[in-house]
């Protein structure tokens, strides 16, 4: 039985036709003994939203938190292969790791306000950066939360606490605080997961508009998310040794339509995963 | 985008003090890591080269000589401490433990509010203060010094450091886990004994190891309650009640009745003497102090490891 999956013949189009921002060659991560992803090739284009999408464990997390190097931060984590961004080796010696991260954001599985008010939030990266002159912060809050279709519902109370919106509202208010540094790059790691049907709506919505002005890559465990929301798909699978490795890649609407693997079909199509 | 923030921002710039600023506070931190390792370090060689020097078997097997004979031991504090600690340990364990259940499954009662505050008062409350209220309630009431009076205050001493620690560790296992158990129909419980306190093993137990290593170095309420005792020696009061044909509970009776010495307590009172070995022998009593405690983390970490590649691996 085929599940009823949305794809849309612009998805094609859109596949097509656009410059490599991200390229993955060769990566492999390693956690303390064990290889978490091996020997992955993969290209992230510019202004698209690649998907990744595999059963758990496969890796998928692990290999979004390479592109911005966030496994840095985990001891005993090892890194071999390249990440280029605009063509540049992010883990070559002497990158600053706070410059990628500036230029590669990311939201999380989990909605991670600060504590603070909804205004500090996405004021939060900017400051960071220095930018103290109250017009201009005023001006890029404002910007960023109407990017994250977040400004209407809370233009007249910026000073309450950011933890106290709903779930939607606050992986929105995530999105904005993390536009608001202006990234090339977005890596949302299941960021609906924890979210209602309508929140996730809104929030798969937003993700089509935010392409126009970034490139986005997304950790789904939805495969009709991943459907309907991405122009490539990257599909991955455990290995017996228990390392992710990349089964396949390609435009979204071939990867579900015409898979090149059995593997691929057998997942999309619910017989595994 | 209308307004971009790199129009107001050299990030060169703000990169290179960032670089700077970072630089410096790393330095910071790995000088006050220094400064803090250094007088643990330095406590620790120093007993253990000082102590070490004066370590004989016969230090402990042997009751102390009679002063300015060389020689002799500190079987008496040893027996004394163990005595006394694991009475307290018996009695603050079991007592702090289940109290933290109650906290756990009545976080907001009056009652829990009453014990957590006073709780903390006791963890705040001088030693001394612990040690003049068991001689107030129980030296003058049997009137005699004894290992039980001591085991006691050592007791009320522990209580707080287990019990708030143990509330931590157990506020840290998600409640998920307490209701998955609960709604297979478990009781209450038997969800804390089998669910909860399995997950939160690894926590209390650091909370026990330090409450034992606090009273095991507790000197100030002994001196009101215990005493000290040169002949305290567990082994006589056995063979002695054996030869009488008492019963063990009249045995085990004599053992708490008597007065009894402690380890820290020795240790203060060798060290002020004017006699050459008993100052040697106060470093030595350091020394095994010193063991002791480091024994007991490592024992507890060992089993700790053991257990937890028990049950993660197949």
């Amino acid at each position: 039985m085929q599940p009823h999956l949305n794809i849309t013949e612009p998805s094609r189009a859109a596949a097509t036709a656009s410059s490599l921002k991200m390229e993955v060659r060769h990566l492999s991560v390693t956690y303390k003994t064990s290889r978490a992803v091996k020997a992955i090739d993969l290209p992230v284009y510019e202004n698209r939203v690649l998907a990744i999408i595999g059963p758990s464990g496969c890796g998928k997390s692990t290999l979004l938190r390479a592109l911005n190097r966030m496994n840095d931060l985990i001891p005993g984590a090892r890194v071999e292969g390249e990440v280029l961004l605009d063509g540049e080796n992010i883990y070559a010696p002497g990158q600053d790791v706070v410059d990628i991260r500036r230029r590669v954001g990311m939201v999380f599985q989990r909605p991670n306000p600060f504590p603070m008010s909804v205004y500090d939030n996405v004021a939060f990266g900017p400051r960071l950066l220095g930018l103290r002159k109250k017009s201009v912060l005023d001006e890029i809050v404002e910007q960023s939360l109407r990017s994250a279709a977040l400004w209407e519902q809370v233009k007249d109370h910026l000073g309450q606490s950011g933890m106290a919106l709903s779930g939607g509202q606050q992986q929105r208010l995530c999105i904005a605080r993390t536009i608001a540094m202006e990234p090339e790059v977005i890596l949302m790691d299941e960021p609906t997961s924890a979210l209602d049907p309508m929140a996730t709506l809104t929030i798969e919505d937003l993700i089509q508009r935010l392409k126009e002005n970034y490139t986005i890559v997304i950790v789904t465990h939805n495969m009709q998310q991943a459907a309907r929301i991405s122009d490539f798909t990257a599909f991955l699978n455990m290995d017996s040794d228990r390392a992710g490795y990349l089964v396949e890649f390609g435009p979204t609407v071939d990867v579900f339509t015409n898979p090149k693997e059995k593997l691929t079909e057998d997942y999309i199509t619910g017989r595994f995963g | 985008m209308s307004q971009s923030i790199y129009e107001h921002i050299d990030l060169r710039r703000h990169y290179r003090r960032r670089q700077r600023t970072n630089r410096i506070m790393l330095a910071l931190t790995g000088l006050t890591v220094a400064v803090a390792v250094v007088p643990l370090v330095w406590i620790t060689v120093y007993v253990l080269l000082q102590g070490g020097k004066y370590l004989t078997p016969d230090f402990f097997i042997h009751l102390p000589a009679p002063m300015g004979v060389a020689g002799g031991g500190v079987l008496h504090a040893i027996e004394g401490s163990a005595v006394m600690v694991l009475l307290a340990s018996a009695i603050a364990i079991p007592l702090a433990l289940l109290a933290a259940f109650y906290l756990l499954a009545r976080p907001n009662t009056g009652l829990a509010h009453t014990l957590r505050f006073s709780t903390d008062m006791l963890a705040g409350t001088p030693s001394i203060v612990i040690g003049l209220f068991g001689y107030a309630v129980i030296v003058t009431v049997q009137k005699h010094f004894s290992a039980f009076a001591g085991g006691m205050v050592l007791a009320i001493i522990m209580l707080p450091v287990v019990l708030r620690s143990a509330e931590e560790m157990l506020k840290l296992v998600p409640p998920e886990l307490r209701e998955g158990a609960l709604a297979m129909g478990a009781p209450e419980w038997l969800a804390a004994l089998k669910v909860v306190l399995p997950a939160a093993a690894e926590g209390i137990i650091t909370g026990v190891m330090l409450g034992i290593a606090r009273a095991v170095g507790e000197t100030a309420p002994l001196l009101f309650t215990a005493l000290g005792n040169d002949h305290y020696e567990i082994g006589k009061i056995i063979s002695a009640g054996l030869r009488y044909h008492q019963s063990p509970g009249k045995i085990l009776g004599t053992i708490f009745a008597q007065p009894a010495d402690a380890l820290p307590l020795t240790l203060w009172k060798y060290a002020q003497q004017p006699y050459q070995e008993r100052v040697h022998q106060a470093w030595a009593v350091a020394f095994v102090l010193m063991l002791f405690v480091l024994g007991l983390n490592i024992a507890a970490r060992a089993w700790l490891a053991y257990r937890r590649r028990k049950m993660f691996t197949s």
